[in-house]
């Protein structure tokens, strides 16, 4: 579905992103984590087409990224931004709509279809009680939960989120998390994201890619990708502190368990 | 257990309470559409009212028997005489038509500036059109040259020559790939207008005793509007609306900033220079035949969106018929009173009606 190849990208001479390769299957669940400025959200940027390539290819769903436009590629991958500000009032329906114009037609606008799609991901990510509220108003946590409603009614193969949880309290954290495992295994929706909780990312997440100044350091099961030596040398805490847990036997089976079609 | 509680939604139990039968989406669409009808009916009724209305008084039946007589072919009885049917045709029906279609331009204009530098306090004169316009306007009653092409006078060809190129200047200035590209652009529209600005102060410093001609001007009129004249400007006003409305898609892209839009299928730097450009092409069609008429382009805006929400494919539309009556209204509000520039009227009938609005802010509408 994503496939990186020796990307890099550099900003102002200076390699953020230094070589990485990266393929991620459809269906597929992949956590990136890494010390701040390694990288991380750039990686997400170079994905989309958004960040400039210094060298290296990105492949989205078997095409390469720069043979496709940009509703091309929005119909292929969806993305979730840290946050984002409004300059209006605006509904939260209707920001959540606007995942939708990837699929609009421009003369005529939303169908019903599209409304359904609207409604649907509302529904699925829980906000039916901010309906008509002035998205501006909300707490940054609501506002990041209506980003993650718009990306899903985008209802693209690929979801790319940029540190979703950060306003999140824990219960909200854990539903989100449940929801991309939801998404990953209802739908298929290929899920990678950009996660700083590494235990909220070994526990969600079957693979666990490591950045660290720009580079892939890491890349596989949790218990693989996050060991002490890793945690010790490129987040530089005691690996006590980062409390890795895995989830017991059973649940992990069933999270990890391929997709169906 | 893992699928089962992955399956179920955030906040299930509150979201399931309240059905989503109660969206907003659809009755806001709805809203739009009486609003149409509404606006529409307003429009058609201040047209009729300011063919009919002036220093010669006509019955709104005749007026509407002249309309359908000359402009629908219908075979109606002639209760008038010559000279009204002179007034309706060759004065007031082009000088209303020209008021409706200037407004409807600088609304467009204004929710498109609005939209797409996300800001609210943009109007379609933000990135240099209007002191662009207006410093082209001065030279020309500066040069001794008197030249008519299609009752255009120099006057009218250097205001639409300034205004296109004050924004094509801003634009090329300004930095596009840069990490704040619509900041650039406010900024570099603020100074290339405040350098225009000294010019035009020069200029009409050096005018003398065509001083009044170049501050008529810059107050706006539709004094003078003539069929010729519409011939022109309509196509260009219309047409650019048209193409805009066509891109609502884009803007509404635009409404949670440019990273998210390209994330939305919005090919961004394309489309931000198609609709900077449409948007400022129709601005300058409508100051080349009215001159600056202000707070059309930032009101009507406002006004629709409190009504129906910032998408686009309804403000669009909305705001086109809006500015349209307004402008009308306005331009009949300024000759009822001998004649006063209508940029005047737009602002004392706009300003106290937009801040009695943002008063009521009844769904959180804030600047």
């Amino acid at each position: 579905m994503i496939e990186l190849d020796a990307v890099r990208v550099a900003y102002r001479g200076r390699d953020v992103v230094a070589g990485v390769s990266l393929q991620v299957q459809r269906g597929e669940r992949v956590a990136l984590v890494g010390p701040n400025g390694a990288g991380k959200s750039t990686l997400l940027r170079a994905i989309t087409g958004l960040a400039p390539l210094a060298g290296g290819h990105v492949r989205l769903g078997g095409d390469a990224l720069d043979r496709l436009d940009r509703p091309a590629i929005a119909r292929r991958v969806a993305v979730v931004p840290q946050a984002a500000n409004l300059p209006f009032a605006m509904a939260v329906e209707e920001v959540v709509a606007l995942g939708r114009l990837p699929h609009e037609n421009a003369i005529r606008g939303a169908r019903p279809s599209d409304r359904a799609a609207v409604a649907a991901a509302i529904e699925r990510v829980g906000l039916g009680h901010l309906l008509g509220r002035d998205a501006r108003e909300l707490s940054l946590g609501e506002r990041q939960l209506v980003l993650l409603a718009l990306a899903v009614a985008q209802d693209a193969p690929a979801l790319l989120l940029d540190e979703p949880t950060v306003h999140l309290d824990l219960r909200h954290q854990v539903s989100t998390m449940e929801l991309l495992v939801d998404l990953d295994q209802r739908d298929g929706t290929t899920v990678v994201a950009v996660l700083h909780d590494l235990a909220l990312a070994a526990w969600f997440f079957p693979r666990i890619a490591v950045l660290d100044r720009g580079r892939v350091v890491a890349d596989g099961l949790p218990s693989a990708a996050l060991s002490e030596d890793v945690i010790r040398e490129v987040f530089g805490v005691d690996p006590a502190l980062a409390r890795i847990g895995t989830p017991p036997a059973a649940v992990a089976e069933t999270m990890r368990a391929t997709p169906a079609g | 257990m893992g699928t089962a509680r992955a399956a179920v939604p955030i906040a299930a139990d509150r979201a399931r309470a309240e059905p989503l039968t109660g969206i907003r989406l659809d009755r806001r669409a709805r809203r739009a559409v009486v609003g149409l009808v509404v606006v529409l009916a307003l429009l058609l009724a201040a047209m009729v009212l300011g063919v009919g209305l002036g220093t010669v008084s006509l019955a709104p039946d005749q007026v509407l028997g002249i309309l359908a007589r000359r402009l629908l072919g219908l075979g109606v009885e002639r209760t008038w005489s010559d000279a009204t049917e002179a007034i309706v045709m060759d004065l007031r029906l082009p000088r209303v038509l020209s008021a409706a279609v200037v407004g409807l331009g600088l609304a467009v204009a204004g929710a498109t500036f609005q939209g797409l530098l996300r800001n609210p306090l943009a109007d379609p004169y933000v990135l240099g059109t209007a002191s662009g316009a207006a410093l082209g306007a001065a030279i020309a009653v500066l040069i001794p040259v008197r030249m008519v092409v299609l009752e255009f006078g120099l006057l009218h060809g250097l205001a639409f020559v300034g205004a296109l190129t004050a924004v094509w200047v801003v634009y090329r200035l300004s930095r596009p790939s840069g990490p704040a590209p619509m900041t650039s652009l406010l900024l570099t529209g603020y100074a290339i207008g405040s350098l225009l600005a000294a010019g035009l102060a020069m200029a009409m410093y050096l005018s003398g005793a065509n001083l009044r001609q170049i501050f008529f001007y810059l107050l706006g009129s539709l004094d003078g509007s003539a069929w010729v004249r519409l011939a022109v400007a309509a196509p260009i006003i219309l047409g650019a609306s048209g193409l805009i409305l066509v891109r609502a898609r884009a803007l509404n892209g635009f409404l949670l900033g440019e990273e998210a839009a390209a994330h939305l299928g919005v090919d961004v730097r394309r489309e931000r220079a198609v609709l900077l450009a449409l948007a400022s092409l129709a601005t300058a069609a409508a100051v080349t035949v009215a001159g600056l008429i202000g707070f059309v382009g930032l009101v009507v805006p406002h006004v629709v969106r409190l009504a129906v929400g910032p998408n686009a494919r309804l403000v669009l539309p909305l705001s086109a018929l809006g500015g349209a009556a307004l402008l009308v209204i306005a331009d009949l509000g300024a000759r009822m009173v001998g004649e006063i520039p209508v940029g005047v009227v737009t602002a004392i009938l706009g300003a106290p009606f937009f801040l009695s609005l943002l008063r009521r802010v009844r769904s959180g509408y804030e600047l």
